[in-house]
Order: structure tokens, then sequence, then C-alpha cells
């Protein structure tokens, strides 16, 4: 019972710790999905996000505003931030490179990545600053049933929340709005969503700002557990094996990818890195990802690759 | 006037396939290798400017070169058969690391066997083509899903390679030789017999390398294998229905890439750093090399070197402005400015220029073919 105890923690663990990654693979997923840019700025967003939030918050605690008045007033300037970084990003970077081919918009988005590290440390600071919106300490549960009960971090229950609410919005949003079926229209074929009267620049802002508050809402939850520092942009990398488990173009896809890394990178590194040397958590979900690109080269959720000469 | 190729007559095919057909870019080549191997060294030996001090050899040339030749690798990969990969510092990584384990003596026991694999330290020039001949290996097994998967999701699983050979170098402290802190050191460096010591000898040393190397990718591209890269790179289906083998053409630009990366990544070690540690090779290295590649143009050789000198003397210079203009400013400052402009650079390019500096040189050799005169 003890060893299937701990196994259950780990996998707990895991799992909730994989929805996090979910919640940055989704800023990716709705991006792919709606103008083809593979974002590789994702991470930087959600670095940017998070510095705008935490500063703004200080400042404004430090200035004597009650917190619950802070920390809305702070959410919403990050969002204004979030959708400036939106507009610019359309209107500099993506709006003249339209039509290119799917390389040279990744090389932008990385360009786009040094610009919001930069610019975003350069008038935030660069520091670690802690953000305190979630309880960080854990709760033990089933103690009837394991020893000494099963250790839960609550900050991790709040991020799978969180990730399950914006889930659901995003569906409403995607299905039920007027804009949501442009996005979709959009995402299917730009030159015809266009000839049907589709703005398409203004869509691609939209979709750049829905990116950017997915990014706002991992920061809130990233930066509760980390601190809202630079190694932040790293988790970005992380998301991707996330997105080729789930399929590039699935929101679902996103989160079950999520936690299938999370779990099995908990896993690997307490029952396989013992054997082979610790620290396989490094690379174990990229791995596992080569490992599901062998068998389903569109991921798990994705779209099937037709191919035509 | 001075650049047109009117009059120079073709009267057998070899003449017509040479690698240079124009005359006038043979004498620039010519002179261009005859200033970087003799006029350079001359330089720097008489402290002439703009070689007063080892600093322009030893933080410009050096890498410049080492950097080239891998943009070179990352090329034949990226813009020659089409194979995004986020993975070349990885590459980097194994070719120094097994250069520097077959430069101090390979040792393997084997117990359960009753033997041991014991290989005495070798000489310089092996270990760093046997670095490549390990990482070309590793290069075609990670080939190996590019078999079934192409574009972002490739590069994505390249991604792997860099993660797990990045733990592998950091963790298995067989390949530092149980150095204590990770970081090892290159063993000195006698190159047939002769011990190559200062940034001259050492800049020598690159330079050969790097022109050796570019001129074996320069043939192989435009050459039977070349042709099938770019066929697979242009459309692989299309390519595989005209005969073209899809396994045999991405598996030799894989080795040949992962190869000539490995011997960069060999000499950055051995040359360039002397002692180093896995960081020296993670993932901001990848990025950097596909950056250069980018920059510099996909498909082209030239472009690689132009690619390679922007992004390492980008930093550099922007690191110089605000101390030549006065303006005082913290050094946090500056290494973030460096990153707003060298990214904000990058959109740039990409927007006026997709297809790199190669194209705004093949530009300007057009235009300078029809001057004084164009119709």
């Amino acid at each position: 019972m003890v060893v299937f105890g701990q196994f259950l923690e780990v996998l707990i663990g895991g799992l909730l710790a994989g929805v996090l990654y979910s919640l940055v693979a989704l800023g990716f997923v709705l991006i792919f999905k709606a103008s083809g840019v593979f974002n590789f700025a994702q991470g930087a967003m959600v670095l940017l996000a998070g510095l705008a939030l935490v500063r703004s918050l200080d400042f404004m605690v430090a200035r004597g505003i009650p917190t619950w008045a802070a920390i809305v007033l702070a959410l919403m300037f990050a969002a204004v931030v979030m959708a400036i970084t939106a507009a610019l990003i359309q209107k500099f970077v993506l709006g003249p490179l339209v039509n290119q081919d799917g390389l040279s918009l990744f090389m932008a988005t990385i360009g786009i990545t040094f610009v919001i590290e930069g610019a975003g440390q350069m008038i935030f600071g660069s520091d670690v600053y802690p953000l305190r919106l979630f309880p960080t300490d854990a709760w033990f549960v089933l103690g009837g049933i394991f020893d000494g009960g099963l250790l839960v971090s609550k900050i991790d229950v709040w991020g799978g929340l969180i990730a399950g609410a914006l889930v659901a919005v995003l569906a409403i949003f995607f299905q039920r709005t007027k804009t949501g079926r442009a996005l979709r229209a959009v995402a299917d074929d730009h030159a015809a969503a266009e000839s049907v009267g589709i703005p398409i620049t203004w869509i691609w802002f939209v979709v750049w700002l829905v990116a950017g508050l997915v990014a706002l809402t991992a920061a809130t939850v990233w930066g509760t557990k980390l601190g809202v520092q630079f190694s932040i942009v790293f988790l970005a990398l992380k998301a991707l094996p996330v997105l080729i488990i789930g399929g590039f173009t699935s929101v679902p896809g996103a989160i079950v990818g999520g936690l299938i890394v999370g779990a099995g990178e908990k896993i690997a590194e307490v029952y396989l890195g013992q054997l082979i040397g610790g620290g396989i958590e490094y690379w174990f979900a990229y791995v596992l990802a080569l490992a599901v690109l062998l068998v389903r080269p569109q991921g798990l959720f994705g779209e099937r690759i037709i191919e035509r000469i | 006037m001075l650049y047109r190729e009117a009059g120079q007559f073709k009267t057998s095919y070899a003449a017509d396939m040479a690698i240079f057909p124009i005359r006038q870019d043979r004498i620039a080549l010519i002179l261009l290798l005859l200033f970087a191997f003799v006029g350079i060294p001359l330089l720097a030996n008489f402290q002439l400017w703009p070689l007063g001090s080892d600093y322009m050899l030893r933080a410009i040339l050096i890498p410049f070169l080492i950097l080239s030749l891998a943009a070179i690798g990352v090329n034949i990969l990226v813009g020659y058969c089409g194979q995004i990969s986020l993975g070349s510092g990885a590459f980097m990584a194994i070719g120094a690391y097994s250069a520097y384990k077959f430069g101090s003596g390979v040792h393997i026991p084997l117990e359960f066997l009753g033997t041991e694999i014991s290989i005495p330290p070798l000489p310089l020039f092996a270990s760093v083509m046997l670095g490549g001949l390990m990482s070309a290996i590793v290069g075609i097994l990670f080939g190996i899903p590019s078999l079934r998967i192409k574009g972002l999701y490739l590069a994505v699983a390249t991604l792997a390679a860099q993660f797990f050979f990045d733990w592998v170098f950091l963790r298995v402290k067989w390949f530092t030789n149980y150095a204590p802190s990770g970081s090892v050191a290159a063993p000195d460096l006698h190159f047939f017999g002769y011990l190559v010591h200062s940034p001259i000898e050492r800049y020598l040393l690159c330079l050969a390398f790097v022109t050796v190397f570019a001129l074996i990718a320069k043939n192989l591209v435009r050459g039977n294998i070349g042709r099938q890269w770019m066929a697979i790179r242009d459309m692989d289906i299309a390519a595989e229905l005209m005969g073209i083998r899809p396994l045999y053409a991405k598996l030799t630009a894989f080795a040949v890439s992962s190869f000539i990366v490995g011997v960069a990544g060999a000499l950055w070690a051995f040359v360039y750093l002397g002692a180093w540690e896995p960081l020296a090779f993670n993932i901001d290295r990848s990025l950097q090399l596909l950056f250069m590649v980018i920059i510099g143009g996909l498909g082209s050789i030239l472009g690689s070197f132009l690619g390679a000198a922007f992004i390492l003397i980008l930093p550099i210079m922007l690191d110089q402005v605000p101390h030549a203009l006065g303006i005082p400013v913290s050094v946090e400052t500056v290494s973030h400015l460096v990153f707003i402009v060298t990214g904000a650079l990058i959109c740039y390019l990409l927007i006026v220029e997709p297809h790199g500096f190669a194209r705004l040189w093949s530009i300007a050799k057009e235009k300078l073919r029809l001057w004084p005169f164009p119709y």
C-alpha cells in the first residue's frame, strides 16, 4: 500500500504539474490554429505578462491600495500590456510577413522572443519577483487509506481549476461567438475567409490577444509557483513536447498532452531516475514526444496530414 | 565593366561545370584566400591596424571562422535539404566531447566480458575527425524520425537531441573523465607534430579547416547528392516519385551536416574555448546557428559566412556603441538592449529580405554586371 500510495502521489503531482504545461501549450495551439504561426514567443509572453502583473501589483500595494483592488487593477494593466504587445506584433511583424513560409514566421517569432525578453526586463526589471495570488501550501488527502495521506499541492489544484475554466471559456468563445467562428474560418483557409469579408488583420490581432491573455493566466499560476523570473521563458520549451504529443491543432490535445508529459516525467524521474542518474525530467518529455511522433506523426489529436503534389 | 563574363568562352564541359565559372570570381576568391592566409597573419605579426592586438584574432576572427563552419553544416541540413534542426548545439557538443575523449584516450571497461576497450590518446587531427564521425553517427540516428515527420514537428523532435545530450554531458561523468567541476580542458594542440599555440597559429588552423570544408561543401551541394537534397527540400513526394530515395538523401544530409557541425564543435572547444562545460553548447547555440543560416541565406555557402559574421559581430558592436557615444548605461541595460536590437533586426531582415544576405549579394552582382549601362 505504501508503494502504491507513493505512486499515486507522484502520479497526481505529475498530472497537476502537467496541467500547467497545458496552460502554456494552449497559447501555442490557438495561434497555430488561427494563423499557422508556430509561436516560439509564447514563453516570453508568459514572462512579460507575469512581470507586468507582479510589478504593477507591488507598485499599487506599496501605495496603500487595498489588495483585492490592486489585484484587479494589476490584472487589467497586464491585460492591456498584452493587448499592446499583440497589436505591435501584428502591425510590425506578422502583417508584413503575411504569406511567408512557416520557417520564416517561426524565426520571426524567435526574434519577437528576444525583443519581448529584452524589453520586458528593461521596463519591469530582471530580478525574481514573488507573486502571491494563490495559496502555496499543500493538502494531505485520503489519510485514512494511505499512511500519512497523499501530498497534493494547492497551487497545482488551482492551476488545474483555472486550466479547466480557461478551456471552457475558450470553447464557448470559439463555438458561440461571431469572432470565434471567424477565427475558425481563418484557421481553415486564409484566402477563403478574407474573400467572404472576414477582416483578417483584426482576427490575427484577436488571436494574439487571446494568446496573450492565456499567457497572463499561465503567468499567475507559474508566477505563484516559481516567482516571476527569467527562467519562465524555458517553460515554452517544455510546452513544445506537449504540443507534439497532443497535436499542433488541437485544444483538447494540449490538455491531454500536458497531462501525459507531466505524469510521465514525474514517474520517470522517480522510478527511472534512480537507475540512470537524476535530472531526466530535463529531456524525458522530448524523448517521449519523439516516440509519439514515430507512431503518429500528427500527434494524438492532430488533424491528419494530407499531402498533395 | 569590371564584372562581366562576356568573352569568357567555355570550350569544354569541364570548364562549363567549373565551381566558379566567372573569371572575376576566381580572381576575387584567390585574392581573398591570399589575404586570409598571408595578409592577416602578417598584419597580426607586425601588429598593424586593425590587428594591433590579439583581440581581433582571438575574439572575432577565430570564432567567426568556426561558427561559419558550423553554419555551413547547418545550412546543408536546413537550407539544402529542408530539414529544420534545433539540435545543432548538441552535435557541436558531441563533436567536442568525442574529440576530447579520443584526444585523452578512450577506456571502456567491459568487466562482464572480462576484457576492456582501450584506445591510446590520438593526435589532434585524428581526434577532431573522429569527433565529427561520432557526431555524424548520432546525426543519422536522430535523422531517422525525419523520414516520417517534417517541418516544425521535426524541429521540435531535434530539440530532443539537444536536451538529451545537454544532460548526458552534464551527468555522465565518463565523458568528462570524472572531472569534479564538470568542466574539461583541451589537450595541447599538436597538429602533425607542430604545436599550435599562438593566436595566429590557431587562426591558421581554423582557416585551413574552414577552407577545406567549405570547398567540400560547395562541391557536394552542386553535385548529384546536393541536387537530391534540394529536390527533397522543394517537395519530397515529388522527389520520391522521380526516383530519389528519401531515406538515403535525408540521412546523408543529416550525416554530412552533423559531421561538419561536429568538427566545428571540436574546433570551438579545442581552439577557441580551451576549457569548456556543457553550457557552451546549449539551446542558445542552436538558435544562434539557425539565425546565422536564415539571415545569411538558406541554401548558400557564402550566406553561411555572411550570417555568421553578422550574428557574431552584432552584439559586439552593440556593446561598444553606448561606450563610443559616451552614454552612461549599466551593463544590464546594455545586455537587454542587445536582446531587443538583435530580435528587432532579425524580424526586420526577415521582412525586407527573406532570402538573406546571400540574395542581396546576388542582386548586387546582377547590378554590377550591367553597370554602367543598365538597360
